[in-house]
């Protein structure tokens, strides 16, 4: 797997483009009461998200990644304006989601992997026959849009399938296309891949993608599975304990986070480390088998030559940083580091 | 008005309830005899007891069982909001361009309604056959009597409502919910009419709101209220359907700015 290159032209037009998101210094606040002792409580407070910006313009496809804990759902809920911030100032489509929350409902569409908005006992098609009336969709346009959904999230079978039967992975289809009928400008989706096998997060990815190049859809999705980033998105924030640590492509994070690649080789017996390849060190043996680390920055196509060269090469293969190292190295290290920041591309920023 | 549609999709998700509608309608029709002669050894001993003869009495065991699923008369109906409010997916709820109360009231009444046909006619009909029942012959007095159901339905949906609501502030609703199921019973008519009820508790009981969810419509359909009476209690039902209703505005609105500002 290698990263996705960035195509930098598209990059400027979306920079000239609508700003559809803003978000300028949004902080979220918890309070939260907790025992200490027998009958004493003490109040705390917990900054879930602690003062973060960044915009997104329209028809921009943005991953939002982060530890368990980090603020991903809450920034996502004040954005739809169910959560009202404790400061800081914050736009969807130059509307203030806290204030006026039932009009911007009829220009979002969401969609909670935990949680669903499907009619519980009643066929999938009942709940978007619902969903056209509420949204009050015109005839053509909500059949155009369901006939689209049901091609794409392969829906058809389960039209007449009272939800509780579904599997989670057909649910959460059938939460997805319930999401987008009204065809809505901005689509949030919090952890939309969240416990679906690989064929079902495949057709998800798949209409995403189709949404946002066909419709124009803007997309902010919250995931854990870094694959759905590097098939999905061009552009990644991270956030770390209510802080954004990074904002900028996906290979500028695999550099900013100082990360390593790992070239695993298979050589034709049991050899010492292997030694000599400039720019990588080995790291472990084991048997016939070693790796090799390696920045994410650099190439691997020279530290292959330079091993074939060498020794008895029986197979290879790359292995890209998983996130949550990666993550974990950022918070670690306080944000990116100045160096890697450059080697990121010209829209990865150090925050 | 779009409602419609949520009430027409909670008829039809109870109608897939078969199984459970029939164990209902067999449930009410062997209390519906039980009751039934009870108050046939009752009465014969007081007679017009509450103002009730005999046949009025007996039609006021039948209308209880024929509304006992439709008006909530213990409780329920309204557990998967409560369900959505433990679990915090109320949250979500709250970004669709709905309004939760009307939401919920319409999904109630689209309940009500496979309720009232699917476990209310065979209970009352069996009821007319097994007795000599003091039913109305002119579509009048039926039309008031659905009339003053709806009415009744709508008090007791406010009631739940409310119950429910209360979930956002307490960790487990469920003792809440068994108090407010037994004062339903009790307070309702349905174990014994109010009128039979000695003294000021009889009168005090009249004028509470469980009074407008059965004691209200069974007097209707018995005939123990015509005329002036009949619009009086329409009237007194309408008023604690609106008054409760705007109430659970209230609470509906303390509910939301919890969930809205301390993430609930
Ligand atoms: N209603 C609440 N009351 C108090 N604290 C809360 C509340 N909601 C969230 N928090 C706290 O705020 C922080 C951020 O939570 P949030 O749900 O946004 O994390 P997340 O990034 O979505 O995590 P995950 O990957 O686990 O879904 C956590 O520490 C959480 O405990
Ligand atoms: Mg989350």
């Amino acid at each position: 797997m290698t990263g996705r290159a960035r195509d930098d032209e598209g990059a400027d037009a979306v920079d000239e483009a609508e700003q559809l998101i803003e978000v300028d210094g949004v902080e979220k606040v918890f309070t939260v009461r907790r025992r200490a002792g027998r009958l004493r409580r003490v109040r705390e407070e917990v900054r879930a998200v602690d003062g973060i910006s960044f915009r997104v313009a329209r028809g921009e496809m943005v991953g939002y990644i982060g530890p368990n804990g980090a603020g991903k759902s809450t920034t996502i809920k004040m954005l739809t304006g169910i959560l009202v911030p404790s400061g800081g100032r914050l736009r969807v489509a130059g509307i203030d989601p806290a204030q006026q929350r039932t009009r911007l409902a009829r220009r979002i569409g969401v969609v909670f992997g935990q949680r669903t908005t499907l009619w519980w006992d009643l066929p999938l098609k009942d709940s978007y026959e619902l969903v056209r009336r509420m949204y009050r969709i015109p005839d053509a346009a909500y059949r155009a849009h369901l006939e689209r959904c049901v091609e794409l999230l392969d829906l058809a079978p389960l039209l007449d399938v009272p939800v509780r039967q579904l599997s989670l992975g057909q649910r959460m289809r059938g939460d997805i296309a319930a999401a987008l009928l009204p065809d809505p400008e901005v689509l949030y989706l919090d952890e939309p891949t969240i416990g679906l096998d690989v064929v079902s997060k495949a057709k998800v990815r798949g209409f995403l993608r189709e949404v946002n190049a066909e419709r124009g859809t803007t997309v902010l999705l919250t995931t854990h599975d870094l694959t759905d980033i590097e098939q999905l998105c061009r552009r990644v924030m991270v956030i770390d304990h209510g802080r954004l640590v990074y904002d900028g492509g996906l290979d500028g994070l695999r550099a900013a986070g100082g990360g390593e690649r790992t070239l695993v080789v298979d050589l034709e017996r049991e050899l010492p480390p292997i030694e000599g390849v400039p720019g990588a060190r080995t790291v472990r043996v084991d048997g016939p088998r070693q790796w090799l680390a390696f920045p994410a920055s650099q190439s691997a196509a020279p530290l292959v030559a330079a091993v074939a060269a060498g020794y008895p090469l029986v197979d290879l293969s790359v292995r890209e940083p998983d996130i949550e190292s990666l993550i974990a190295e950022l918070y670690a290290g306080g944000g990116m580091r100045a160096d890697a920041a450059g080697a990121g591309g010209k829209d990865g920023r150090a925050l | 008005m779009w409602y419609a549609a949520v009430a027409a999709g909670s008829f039809r998700r109870y109608a897939t309830y078969q199984m459970a509608t029939v164990a209902g309608v067999f449930t009410n029709t062997v209390f519906g005899f039980i009751v039934a002669f009870t108050y046939l050894a009752l009465w014969h001993e007081r007679p017009h007891l509450g103002g009730y003869d005999q046949a009025q009495a007996l039609t006021f065991v039948w209308t209880g069982q024929a509304l006992l699923a439709t008006a909530a008369l213990m409780g329920g109906g309204l557990d998967e909001l409560q369900e959505r409010i433990r679990s915090g997916d109320i949250a979500v709820d709250l970004y669709r361009p709905a309004d939760l109360q009307l939401w919920w009231l319409s999904a109630d009444l689209g309940r009500a309604g496979l309720q009232l046909l699917g476990r209310g006619v065979v209970p009352m009909a069996v009821g007319a056959l097994a007795f000599p029942l003091a039913l109305p012959g002119d579509p009048l007095t039926w039309g008031c009597f659905l009339l003053s159901v709806l009415c009744g339905v709508v008090v007791s949906f406010a009631l739940r409502y409310l119950v429910a609501l209360a979930s956002f502030w307490l960790l487990d609703g469920s003792g809440l919910a068994l108090i407010s199921g037994l004062a339903g019973m009790f307070f309702s008519g349905m174990l014994l009419p109010l009128r039979v009820f000695p003294g000021g508790l009889g009168e005090v009981a009249q004028l509470l709101p469980w009074a407008a969810v059965l004691q209200t419509p069974a007097d209707v359909l018995v005939g123990a209220l015509r005329g002036g009476a009949l619009v009086r209690g329409l009237v007194f039902q309408a008023a604690w359907a609106v008054g409760l209703l705007a109430l659970g505005r209230l609470v509906q609105s303390a509910a939301t700015r919890k969930v809205v500002v301390h993430g609930g």
